[in-house]
């Protein structure tokens, strides 16, 4: 199967299968002196939810230059409650304005009652949070006029309730709402790790023919109660060399997709970013000549 | 029954059991596996308010601010997922905060920081031309009705401390060692382009402003700031919002702006582009007032 073949790579404006790199507002005039050789860039959408000044000043112009991927953070997709109607307007105008090649959200809930929570919380994986989930996702796509991708989690715990494995779950989810998957492969090393899992036998559970974006990012180290590792998903260090390897062999499945390098803390000088991101894409180039055209 | 209820509960009482249901691979305590949940919560909202409130935190140190901000998070979580503006009630909590009465004028710093975040994000609306201003306000029959839209950008803090001193000081542009902090001052912020300005004005002339803001038309604004100073002179604040663009519309019952502007709604972010006439900067026709005058 080539690449053309898959339902994402043929949606007209999907991201270029390059490297990308999350756009920091420390890096905007870099960004626009320096117009370095980068496939897209991302941004979180709430971010962007502001009237005016510097933010949309620099966006506006850097997506004038590159692709865009907006990912948004506070969506609460697997929310219990129903639907922030108003969140999901807000970003609709954002995408409109901005026209991004892709737009995508968590498998997480981060909001309850009248709190935003500020973090990507886990779910039981079973029937009722299929469901919520799937109407979730169909809302949102309805709204939104346009195919969202889906990432999967880095989780910390794991629910009694569950009677899914997260791979399944995924899968099921893509398969009723006709969603597309944002793989990290990040959150797939962390929570394989934390749960004592093959992150291998996760990658080939998962839908791979729909990753419409793959996410790279750094991991903290740390122990549970028992003394074993237990991985956070920080995004303040460089790609740790496992996540590079599970990466090179996700790409046997995907093909070259467009891939992120996501940095949100700890963030260095904007070259040392370039170079990770030059190393995913050599990777993706490296995968595109082994895909028979 | 909602699984999530007691979840968020816990992850906003760091006394509070983690919730039931929770597993490990291992079988071992899932408080510690929470804890991560509950660390990256209060920590991403304590940094959060470090990213606003940064001479707020210089003024009292990184413990001392972290752990005052974390009282604060945990009772006032934000409610909104748009976190740019989380701690507009963090001013009015330090105000009260035990701890923190021995540093007076840290809650109208505070304010000060906000204003700026606001500033920084507000709408980008295109400001009346100097010339049209110019001939507006010279004709006197029509001024006393006259309202004026104030850029969204635009904020006034009135304080009992020397808040615009303190702040520049902690910018390098001023000397800490010379503010006298009981010496109130009043500031104007505002963004100029990308640029958030804080410039110090006299307090009539911050009442003037702030009565604008409110909708008051011109004449009413003079006799407000007038209560405060019978010499005040509107000319020194409105030569200095004609300079940095912050008069958006003009409007009254004697006047009306030739080139009408819709104002910005809540949703209205995507209005776009300052429209910067720097011709209409350098035909100022107000005396520049003193950016920088010390009390």
């Amino acid at each position: 199967m080539t690449t053309d073949s898959l339902p994402l790579a043929t949606q007209a404006g999907a991201l270029p299968a390059r490297g990308g790199l999350g756009l920091k507002p420390e890096h905007f005039r870099t960004v626009l002196e320096t117009n370095p050789d980068l496939g897209f860039f991302e941004v979180h959408a709430e971010n962007y939810m502001v009237d005016g000044g510097p933010f949309h000043h620099y966006l506006e112009r850097i997506r004038s230059r590159y692709p865009l991927s907006i990912h948004g953070v506070g969506l609460s997709i697997g929310g219990e409650e129903a639907f922030d109607a108003s969140h999901l307007d807000r970003l609709a105008l954002l995408l409109e304005r901005y026209q991004p090649q892709s737009f995508s959200e968590h498998l997480a809930w981060s909001s309850h009652g009248d709190v935003f929570l500020n973090d990507l919380l886990p779910m039981p994986y079973d029937a009722a949070t299929l469901n919520r989930v799937c109407r979730h996702i169909d809302q949102v796509q309805n709204r939104l006029k346009r195919r969202m991708l889906l990432e999967n989690p880095a989780t910390y715990v794991e629910f009694a309730r569950s009677t899914m494995a997260e791979t399944d779950f995924i899968t099921e989810v893509i398969r009723r709402t006709g969603c597309g998957l944002l793989l990290d492969v990040n959150n797939v090393y962390v929570s394989c790790v934390n749960h004592a899992r093959d992150p291998y036998a996760v990658i080939d559970g998962l839908p791979l023919a729909v990753t419409g974006e793959i996410h790279l990012a750094g991991f903290a180290r740390d122990t549970d109660a028992a003394g074993d590792e237990l991985l956070i998903d920080s995004h303040g260090s460089p790609v740790a060399e496992a996540v590079w390897a599970l990466y090179r062999y996700a790409l046997e499945s995907t093909g070259p997709v467009a891939t992120l390098i996501e940095r949100d803390n700890d963030i260095p000088a904007f070259e040392v970013l370039l170079a990770e991101t030059q190393h995913a894409e050599g990777l993706l180039h490296a995968t595109r000549k082994g895909v028979p055209a | 029954m909602s699984q999530q209820t007691p979840f968020a509960e816990a992850l906003l009482d760091p006394h509070h059991a983690y919730p039931p249901g929770l597993t490990t691979w291992n079988g071992s305590d899932p408080a510690r596996r929470f804890a991560v949940y509950r660390n990256n919560v209060i920590v991403g909202l304590v940094d959060a308010l470090a990213d606003t409130f940064t001479v707020t935190q210089e003024l009292v140190g990184e413990t001392f601010f972290r752990a005052m901000a974390r009282v604060f998070a945990y009772a006032n979580p934000p409610s909104s997922r748009v976190l740019a503006f989380y701690g507009e009630d963090f001013p009015a909590f330090i105000e009260s905060f035990p701890p923190a009465a021995g540093v007076p004028y840290l809650a109208d710093v505070a304010r000060l920081e906000f204003l700026r975040v606001h500033a920084y994000h507000a709408a980008d609306v295109a400001a009346v031309p100097t010339q049209e201003i110019a001939a507006v306000l010279a004709d006197e029959a029509i001024l006393p009705d006259l309202n004026l839209a104030i850029r969204p950008s635009l904020g006034v803090l009135a304080s009992t401390s020397a808040v615009v001193s303190l702040w520049a000081a902690h910018q390098r542009v001023g000397d800490i060692s010379a503010v006298s902090p009981e010496v109130p001052e009043t500031a104007l912020v505002l963004r100029d382009g990308l640029d958030v300005e804080v410039m110090q004005i006299p307090q009539a002339a911050g009442v003037f402003v702030a009565a604008l803001m409110r909708g008051e038309p011109l004449g009413a604004a003079m006799a407000s700031a007038q209560a405060v100073d019978a010499e005040f002179d509107p000319s020194l604040p409105l030569g200095l919002m004609v300079q940095k663009g912050g008069i958006t519309a003009l409007e009254g019952p004697k006047y009306s702006s030739p080139r009408r502007r819709p104002g910005p709604s809540s949703l209205n972010f995507l209005d776009s582009g300052v429209r910067r006439n720097d011709e209409s900067a350098k035909d100022q026709c107000f005396p520049l007032y003193s950016l920088r005058r010390t009390s």
